[in-house]
């Protein structure tokens, strides 16, 4: 077996690859979780692993690691058996952020980024001035210069997973793998995440594999998708392929949710039937907003025409101060104006309670 | 920079550390002026009472003190990390009581020539076998620990495991206690209220070898601390061979503890206590700074318990396990209230 070193690790065109990999648990049984996976991540790309709790996403990570042996099947990590790396050789390969918490005592963002230079230093852990160039490029690459001499433990959750990233990038790995990196954090900073993500595989060429439940920013960010749908079937894709092709609605559909295509996220699926109430007009983000509004309401919205039981139809009227609504109940001639979401809100409520009280 | 004000810090801490050996020499039923002090162990033909006094009955303690502070705050720092607790030490995870055992089946139940010569007669291999015993008997119960370690995750768990194998250990203890003789009792108990004076010039190199080598694994592992610090999954993926890793410092834990256990009896205080008050002091959570650090404090407590002991000046000489507390819990209590709230429990 030769020792691959680290141009060998630079030229390889391929950063991950697995064939025939089965994963699971030898134990007194055997326990499959997915079987027949094929993937492949190549530098520059983002691989996003979606998947139901329990599907096996953690297990897949783990395998794809090296630190679980696969039931079946190989993975190569920068062309190397990934099981035969030694513990020094996977350092130097794959870095990996998962969601622990820490407890970081006094450690500072510089010290906590440093610690990915672990692999590279002396028996005593002394940074060389080539090491610490690498530490500072690793927290401006995550945007946190300002705070390098902060205390680790004084972060906010975005801020933490972000100097955690930049650790994982200071190990100067080819692979860089994100375990529910979003997990812990308010919107705005899951978005961050992902573009953070995205720009380390474009401009630094990693290849990155993020295991996420937010499968809206998984189907914007990832170059390739990979879908355990917790029935042991793995999928590899385009996002928008998997998307379409009705994979991921079939994974994640459950009672009282489904995968709309139109928005791509998933939506509550309400009762048998419900009413409808057609829009009318409009394009942009108030008939966005007006769907969403009427769908928050429990009420289908409808396009024009769908719907011939529509309780209601609704005109929207963009003006300069605000928008304006013209409420129009089915079957009558009256109109009721509503000059703000919140009393088109009221209007649609009041009319459906009524419609329930005469149909009762 | 930071680092700059710990360094300078545990230089101030080596040289308070050195004066304190010096006040340790000085003090005691017959007080000798520093310059004699200094002369004595210059070997300056001085009064070669004081000469006797300081190099034979006090430099062998304060030298013990020393090592046995260090040692103590060294084997808790480590647990400390190791576990990613701050209650951990020497004591909560039962390895106190593991070398208590093994002291006690040395002492207690060992041949029928008499426990109350043990003290008195104990030759440099009397010494050795009661070091290895306390040792053995620490890691031990480090090494059931460890094996329950990697089932159990949860720190709690842990130290609910540890005081349980504590419970065991001085059930074990007070059973020997009972079947006992006397006299092997009494010394058994003296061994158990701390003391730093028990040692002679000739056993001291049995103590240093042990600590040097505990020191010395170590020294080697700060890296690999810093990184355990923070967890197994995280050291495993910076390269860390976390198991031998942990090992290495726990077996380092556990010559350090066993050693200054055999010696100075069960000094719980120190292990816990001075790896706190030397992170707070340092403010920081290097291991290259924290080893030294917390191995500084301890020596300095040890030596003010010491110093403390032979206060009073009619002779008397208390035992030093209540002395350190009392001196030890105010100011580490203080400190404690004086850091932030998010300082407080921190590793």
């Amino acid at each position: 077996m030769s020792k691959p070193d680290a141009s060998e690790a630079v030229l390889s065109a391929c950063a991950l690859r697995a064939r025939g990999l089965s994963l699971g648990w030898m134990g007194r049984t055997e326990r499959v979780l997915a079987s027949g996976i094929e993937l492949e991540l190549r530098p520059g790309e983002v691989g996003v692993l979606i998947g139901p709790n329990g599907s096996g996403k953690s297990t897949l990570l783990r395998t794809l690691m090296g630190l679980l042996p696969p039931l079946a099947g190989e993975v190569r990590l920068c062309g190397s058996d990934v099981t035969r790396l030694s513990v020094e050789e996977r350092s130097r390969r794959a870095a990996s952020v998962f969601t622990d918490r820490y407890d970081s005592g006094y450690f500072s963002v510089f010290d906590i980024v440093a610690f990915g230079r672990y692999p590279y230093t002396d028996a005593r852990g002394r940074l060389s001035d080539y090491d610490r160039v690498a530490v500072h490029e690793a927290i401006a690459a995550v945007g946190l210069e300002s705070f390098s001499e902060r205390l680790f433990s004084e972060l906010s959750d975005g801020e933490r997973q972000k100097a955690l990233i930049a650790r994982a990038v200071a190990q100067d790995c080819p692979l860089l793998v994100l375990d529910e990196p979003t997990a812990f954090l308010d919107a705005p900073a899951r978005v961050e995440v992902f573009h953070l993500a995205r720009s380390l595989a474009r401009e630094k060429n990693k290849a990155l594999v993020v295991s996420t439940h937010d499968i809206d920013h998984a189907l914007r960010f990832a170059d390739k998708l990979w879908l355990m749908d917790g029935a042991h079937r793995f999928r590899e894709g385009a996002p928008e392929d998997l998307a379409t092709g009705g994979q991921i609605g079939r994974a994640f559909d459950g009672s009282g949710f489904r995968f709309d295509l139109a928005s791509g996220s998933f939506k509550s699926i309400l009762l048998a039937a419900p009413l409808a109430v057609s829009i009318e007009n409009g394009t942009g983000p108030s008939r966005i907003w007006t769907e969403r509004l009427v769908e928050r309401l429990g009420l289908e919205a409808a396009r024009p025409g769908e719907r011939a039981d529509a309780i209601a139809s609704v005109a929207i009227e963009d003006s300069p101060g605000g928008t304006l609504f013209a409420i129009r109940p089915a079957g009558s001639d009256a109109m009721i104006e509503a000059a703000s979401y919140e009393e088109l809100a009221d209007a649609l409520r009041k009319l459906s309670i009524d419609l329930h009280i005469k149909t009762n | 920079m930071k680092d700059r004000r710990a360094r300078l810090l545990l230089a101030l801490l080596a040289i308070v550390t050195v004066l304190l050996v010096l006040t340790d020499l000085a003090l005691g039923s017959v007080r000798i002026p520093l310059r004699g002090v200094a002369r004595a162990i210059l070997g300056f033909d001085t009064d070669s009472t004081w000469r006797t006094i300081v190099l034979i009955f006090r430099l062998p303690k304060a030298l013990t003190a020393l090592a046995a502070g260090a040692a103590l705050a060294v084997s808790g720092l480590i647990l400390q990390t190791v576990f990613r607790n701050p209650l951990a030490g020497p004591d909560s995870l039962g390895i106190g009581a593991g070398a208590s055992v093994g002291v006690a089946i040395v002492v207690l139940a060992a041949g029928s020539d008499g426990g109350s010569a043990f003290f008195a007669g104990l030759g440099l291999a009397g010494y050795a076998t009661m070091t290895i015993a306390a040792s053995a008997g620490a890691f031990l119960v480090l090494a059931a620990i460890l094996l329950l370690a990697r089932r159990v995750e949860n720190g709690v768990t842990l130290l609910i495991v540890g005081l349980l194998v504590g419970y065991l250990a001085g059930s074990l203890v007070s059973l020997l206690v009972y079947f006992g003789s006397p006299q092997k009792v009494q010394v058994y108990l003296g061994w158990t209220y701390g003391s730093f004076s028990s040692v002679t010039s000739a056993q001291l190199p049995v103590l240093y070898a042990a600590v040097v080598l505990g020191f010395a694994l170590t020294a080697r592992s700060s890296k690999s601390l810093n990184a355990l610090l923070m967890g197994e999954r995280f050291a495993e993926g910076l390269g860390v061979r976390v198991k031998s890793a942990r090992t290495r410092v726990l077996l380092a834990a556990a010559i350090l503890a066993g050693a200054a256990t055999a010696f100075c009896g069960p000094i719980a205080f120190l292990g816990i206590a001075a790896p706190q008050a030397a992170r707070r002091l340092l403010r920081s959570s290097d291991h290259a700074l924290l080893v030294p650090g917390a191995g500084l404090v301890g020596a300095v407590f040890a030596l003010a318990a010491d110093i403390a002991s032979q206060a009073p000046g009619n002779g008397a000489v208390l035992p030093i396990n209540p002395l350190l507390a009392l001196i030890g819990a105010p100011i580490i209590l203080s400190m404690f209230l004086r850091g932030s709230s998010r300082e407080r429990g921190a590793l």
